[in-house]
C-alpha cells in the first residue's frame, strides 16, 4: 500500500519547503517517494497543495479522492477544502489559524465560523496553533516546520534524523530556530 | 548517484549529460525550470531567455547546425509561436542532435488552453517520447539526442504538467562527452527552397518508415502481463495513475515513443487481452491510430475530453468505483482565487481603469497574458477580452478600424501588455498599430520583470538567463522607433498621472503608447533598480479608525492587505503584508489611510 500525504494551504505559506523536508526524511528512511504540486499562481496568494506519497514501489505521484492517509492544513479553511482527498480512516493535522480569502477581506462573503467543530465531528482531526507558536518563537515563517515536527510524530519514520536534514536544508543562521520549531511541534501535537 | 528531482529538473540533468551545449526558452509554466536549471550550470552549456520561443528554436536550430547538441524548451501554446520553424526543420533535419520540449498543461492550471501538443508530432512528422516520471525524463532525453542524430530529425519530448511537476527518484547515469560535429555545407539538406524541399519531403516519408521500425524495438514501449481480462494502452502519467488504479488486475502495454506508434506491439497485445482501454489525457490521439488498425477499444467514449485523467476517473470508468469520502457541509466555503499581490505595480492602472464608469462605457480593453491578466477580476473588472501573448494589441487594433468604420468616434480600443510580452510577439502588433494607422491606446505595464512565470529576466531587464549583464533594451525608444508619436512614461502608483495619461490619450487622434514603470513588488531588484528607483517598498500604511468611514472606497483597490471589518464597519491595513504603494491612501476621501511613521 502506497501511503499518502497531502500539505495544503496558502500561497507562501511555506508549505513547499515543509513538503521537501519530508521527501528527504522518507528517502534517508529508504522509501521510494513521489511529490506533486501545482503551484500556477501560488506566489498571489491562491490555494496551494502538495503531495507527497511512499512505499516500496510508488506509481501515481497523486493523492486519489478519498485516497489520503494524512492532510496537514496550513489554514483552517484549507482544510475544508481538501476534505473529500482524506480516507475515512485518516488524520487531519490542522494549524488553528485564519487567513481571510479577498472575498471575506472585501466584507463580500463570511468566514465559516465554526470550523473547528465541523471538522472535528467528521474527522479524526488534531489541532495547533502553529502560527502563534511561530511568533513566539520569533519568526512567523518557521510555522511550516512546527507542523512538520507535528507530522512527523504522526509519522514516526524509523531511522530518520531530523535535525540533521533541517541542517542540511535550512541556511545556517535559522538552523536553530527551524529546530526549536520541529521540537515544538512534535512535542506539543496532541494526536 | 540517486536524487530526488522534478521532471523538469531531470530533462536538465539529461540534457546536461547527453552533452547538451546550447539551450534556449522563453518560460512557461510548467516547462520554465528546464532552462531555470540549465542557467546555474554556465560550465557546462550556454543557456538563454529568448523574445519568444520560435526565436528560442530557431537559435537552438541555428547551433545544432552549426555543430552542438541543442535544445528548446517552451509550454505547449509556446509551439504554436514556434511551429513555423518546427515543422520545416523537421525536413532539414539536424546535424547534432535537436530536442524540442514541449510541456503540456492538461487541466489548464495555468494555461489559456489545453492543446494537445502530441498532434505536433503527427502533423510534423517529428519523433515524440512521453516520459511518465521523472528517471523517464532523463532517461529519454539521452535516448532522443540518441535518435536525432541516427534518423537525421528533431524530436519531440512531450511532458505534461505532473510530469514536469512531480519529483521522484533519478539515479544518474555517466556524462558523456560529445564531440563538436562542424557544419558542412550543404545546401541541398539545409536550404529550404522549393527545388529541395521537394526532396526533402520524400526524405521524411521514408524517415518515418525507419522510425516505425525503432518504435516496436524501443525499450520505452513495452508490454507488461497479469490478469488479461483488461488490458491498459498508455502513454506519459496515465500509465502511472493506470497501475495505482489496477494494479495487477490489467496487463500494460506502457508507451514511451509515441510517434511513430510500435503497431505489430499494439496488434499483438490486442491479440492477448480481452478488452482494451486507451487511456490517455485530452484528445483521442493514440485511439485514432490504434482503431485506425481494426482494433476495437474502450476511449474517448467513456473517458472524459477534458481535464486530467486523475486516479479517480480511471476507477469510476473501468471499475464502476469510487473511494469512500467523508461527506462535510462545504456549502458556505469561500474560494481561495489568486490576487495581485499587495503593492503590486499593476494596482494603480486597473484601478483607474475601472473606475471612471463614464470612461470605462466608451473603451473596450484588450487584455494579454501576465499577473496582469487578473485585472479581469473583482473588483477591477477591467479586461474585456484574452486570447493569447501579443493579441492585446492587435486585438485593439481591428477593434479600433471597427469604431472608426461605424463612426463611433468616442470609442477606444485599450491594449494593456506587460514588458516581458511586448518583447515576445507585442511589438510586431504595435508596427501595426503604427503602420495602419489605428488610435489604440497601448499600456505597457513594465514592471523590469517577466513576473507571471517566476520572474524571470527578458530584453528590458539589463541581465541574461546566466546572470550577465546584458544591454537593456528601452521601450520607449523602440515604441518611438516603431513610429509611435504620442509616447508618455509615467509611474502607475502616482494616480493622478495615471488619470492624466488615461485621459489625454482618450482625447489624441492617433496611437499612443503609455509606459507605466516600476518594478514588480516581489522583483530582486538589481543595482539598476535601486538607483532609477531608490529604496522600494519600505513603507507602510494604516487606517485611522477615527477618520474611517466605513465608506469601503480603498478596497476597490483590490489590495490583499486591507481588510474590511463589518462589526467596527472600519477598514484595516495587516502589518504584515502592506509594501506601502500608497495606492489606497490616494483613494481615501477621507484622508484616513496614512504613511506609518516610524
Ligand atoms: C506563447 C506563450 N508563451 C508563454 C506563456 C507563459 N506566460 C504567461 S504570462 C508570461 C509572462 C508575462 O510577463 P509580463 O508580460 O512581463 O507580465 P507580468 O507577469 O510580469 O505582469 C508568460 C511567459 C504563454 N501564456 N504563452
Ligand atoms: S508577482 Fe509582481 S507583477 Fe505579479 S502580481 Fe505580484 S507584484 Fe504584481
Ligand atoms: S499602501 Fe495600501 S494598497 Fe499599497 S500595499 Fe499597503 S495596503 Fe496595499
Amino acid at each position: 500500500m502506497t501511503n499518502r500525504i497531502m500539505i495544503v494551504g496558502v500561497g507562501g505559506q511555506g508549505t513547499i519547503l515543509c513538503g521537501k523536508l519530508l521527501t528527504i526524511a522518507l528517502m534517508k528512511a529508504g522509501y521510494d517517494v513521489k511529490m506533486t504540486e501545482i503551484h500556477g499562481m501560488s506566489q498571489r496568494g491562491g490555494s496551494v497543495s502538495s503531495e507527497i506519497s511512499y512505499s516500496d514501489k510508488v506509481y501515481s505521484p497523486v493523492t486519489e479522492t478519498g485516497g489520503a492517509d494524512i492532510i496537514v492544513a496550513f489554514e483552517k479553511l484549507e482544510a475544508l477544502r481538501y476534505s473529500d482527498n482524506l480516507k475515512p480512516s485518516g488524520k487531519m493535522i490542522i494549524n488553528d489559524h485564519v487567513m481571510y480569502p479577498a472575498s471575506v477581506l472585501s466584507a463580500k462573503a463570511d468566514y465559516p465560523e465554526d470550523l473547528n467543530s465541523r471538522i472535528s465531528e467528521k474527522f479524526n482531526a488534531s489541532f495547533l496553533k502553529a502560527s502563534e507558536a511561530a511568533k513566539e518563537l520569533g519568526n512567523t515563517k518557521v510555522m511550516n516546520i512546527i507542523l512538520l515536527g507535528a507530522l512527523a510524530k504522526a509519522l514516526d519514520l524509523d531511522g530518520v534524523n531530523w535535525d540533521e536534514i533541517i541542517e542540511e536544508n535550512v541556511k545556517a543562521n535559522f538552523v536553530e530556530i527551524n529546530k526549536k520549531a520541529f521540537r515544538y511541534g512534535h512535542d506539543n501535537i496532541n494526536l | 548517484m540517486k536524487n530526488l528531482l522534478t521532471g523538469n529538473e531531470a530533462v536538465a540533468l539529461g540534457a546536461v549529460d547527453s552533452g547538451v551545449k546550447y539551450a534556449g526558452a522563453y518560460p512557461g509554466t510548467p516547462s520554465t525550470e528546464i532552462v531555470e536549471n540549465l542557467s546555474l550550470c554556465k560550465e557546462e552549456l550556454y543557456s538563454e531567455w529568448a523574445p519568444n520561443e520560435k526565436v528560442a528554436l530557431e537559435g537552438a536550430i541555428g547551433a545544432c547546425y552549426a555543430g552542438v547538441r541543442s535544445l528548446a524548451c517552451m509550454k505547449h501554446v509556446g509551439l504554436n509561436v514556434a511551429a513555423d520553424p518546427f515543422f520545416t526543420n523537421a525536413y532539414t533535419g539536424v546535424n547534432a542532435g535537436l530536442v524540442v520540449v514541449s510541456a503540456d498543461d492538461p487541466g489548464m492550471h495555468s494555461s489559456q488552453n489545453e492543446q494537445d501538443n502530441r498532434h505536433y508530432a503527427y502533423h510534423a512528422n517529428v519523433p515524440m517520447f512521453e516520459p511518465s516520471d521523472s528517471q523517464e525524463c532523463y532517461d529519454m532525453m539521452r535516448e532522443a539526442y540518441e535518435i536525432s542524430e541516427k534518423y537525421d530529425t528533431p524530436v519531440l519530448m512531450r511532458l505534461t504538467t505532473r510530469v514536469s511537476h512531480s519529483k521522484s527518484i533519478v539515479e544518474r547515469k555517466e556524462k558523456l562527452d560529445v564531440p563538436f560535429r562542424p557544419f558542412e555545407k550543404t545546401p541541398t539538406k539545409y536550404v529550404a527552397v522549393p527545388a529541395v524541399a521537394k526532396g526533402l519531403k520524400v526524405k521524411v516519408i521514408k524517415r518515418k518508415e525507419e522510425l516505425e521500425k525503432y518504435s516496436e524495438t524501443s525499450v520505452f514501449n513495452k508490454a507488461e502481463y497479469y490478469d488479461k481480462k483488461i488490458g491498459v494502452i498508455a502513454s506519459g502519467i496515465c500509465y502511472q495513475y493506470a497501475v495505482d488504479v489496477l494494479g495487477k488486475n490489467a496487463s500494460y502495454l506502457k508507451l514511451g515513443f509515441t510517434y511513430p506508434l510500435p503497431t505489430d506491439l499494439i496488434k499483438e497485445f490486442a491479440s492477448n487481452v480481452e478488452q482494451i482501454y486507451v487511456i490517455e489525457e485530452n484528445d483521442p490521439v493514440m485511439e485514432t491510430q490504434i482503431r485506425a488498425l481494426g482494433i476495437e477499444v474502450i476511449g474517448k467514449d467513456r473517458f472524459p475530453l477534458t481535464g486530467e485523467m486523475l486516479p479517480q476517473i480511471i476507477r469510476k470508468v473501468i471499475l464502476g468505483d469510487a473511494n469512500e469520502v467523508t461527506a462535510i457541509d462545504k456549502s458556505d466555503m469561500p474560494a481561495r482565487p489568486p490576487a495581485l499581490c499587495s503593492g503590486c505595480p499593476h494596482r494603480g492602472i486597473f484601478y483607474s481603469l475601472a473606475k471612471n464608469k463614464k470612461r470605462r462605457d466608451r473603451i473596450y480593453i484588450s487584455g494579454d497574458i501576465g499577473c496582469y491578466s487578473l485585472g479581469y477580476a473583482d473588483p477591477y473588472n477591467a479586461m474585456d477580452s484574452l486570447i493569447c501573448m501579443g493579441a492585446s494589441i492587435s486585438a485593439a487594433h481591428g477593434a479600433s478600424k471597427v469604431y472608426d468604420m461605424m463612426g463611433l468616434a468616442e470609442n477606444k480600443a485599450v491594449a494593456v501588455i506587460g514588458d516581458s510580452t511586448f518583447f515576445h510577439t507585442g511589438i510586431n502588433s504595435l508596427m501595426n498599430v503604427a503602420y495602419n494607422n489605428s488610435k489604440v491606446i497601448t499600456i505597457i505595464l513594465d514592471n523590469r520583470i517577466t513576473g507571471m512565470t517566476g520572474h524571470q529576466q527578458n530584453p528590458g531587464t539589463g541581465y541574461t538567463a546566466q546572470g550577465d549583464e546584458a544591454l537593456m533594451l528601452d521601450i520607449p525608444t523602440i515604441v518611438k522607433a516603431v513610429g509611435i508619436k504620442n509616447v508618455t512614461t509615467i509611474n502607475p502608483n502616482d494616480l493622478s498621472s495615471v488619470d492624466e495619461a488615461i485621459n489625454s490619450a482618450m482625447e489624441y487622434d492617433g496611437p499612443s503608447v503609455i509606459i507605466a514603470r516600476y518594478p514588480c513588488a516581489l522583483k530582486r531588484f538589481s543595482k539598476e533598480d535601486k538607483s532609477e528607483f531608490g529604496e522600494m517598498y519600505v513603507e507602510r500604511y494604516s487606517v485611522d479608525a477615527e477618520k474611517c468611514t466605513g465608506c469601503k472606497n480603498c478596497l476597490r483597490s483590490g489590495c490583499p492587505a486591507i481588510s474590511f471589518d463589518k462589526t467596527e464597519n472600519k477598514a484595516k491595513i495587516s502589518d504584515d503584508s502592506c509594501l506601502g504603494c500608497s495606492i489606497c491612501s490616494q483613494i481615501c476621501k477621507h484622508d484616513a489611510i496614512k504613511k506609518v511613521v516610524k
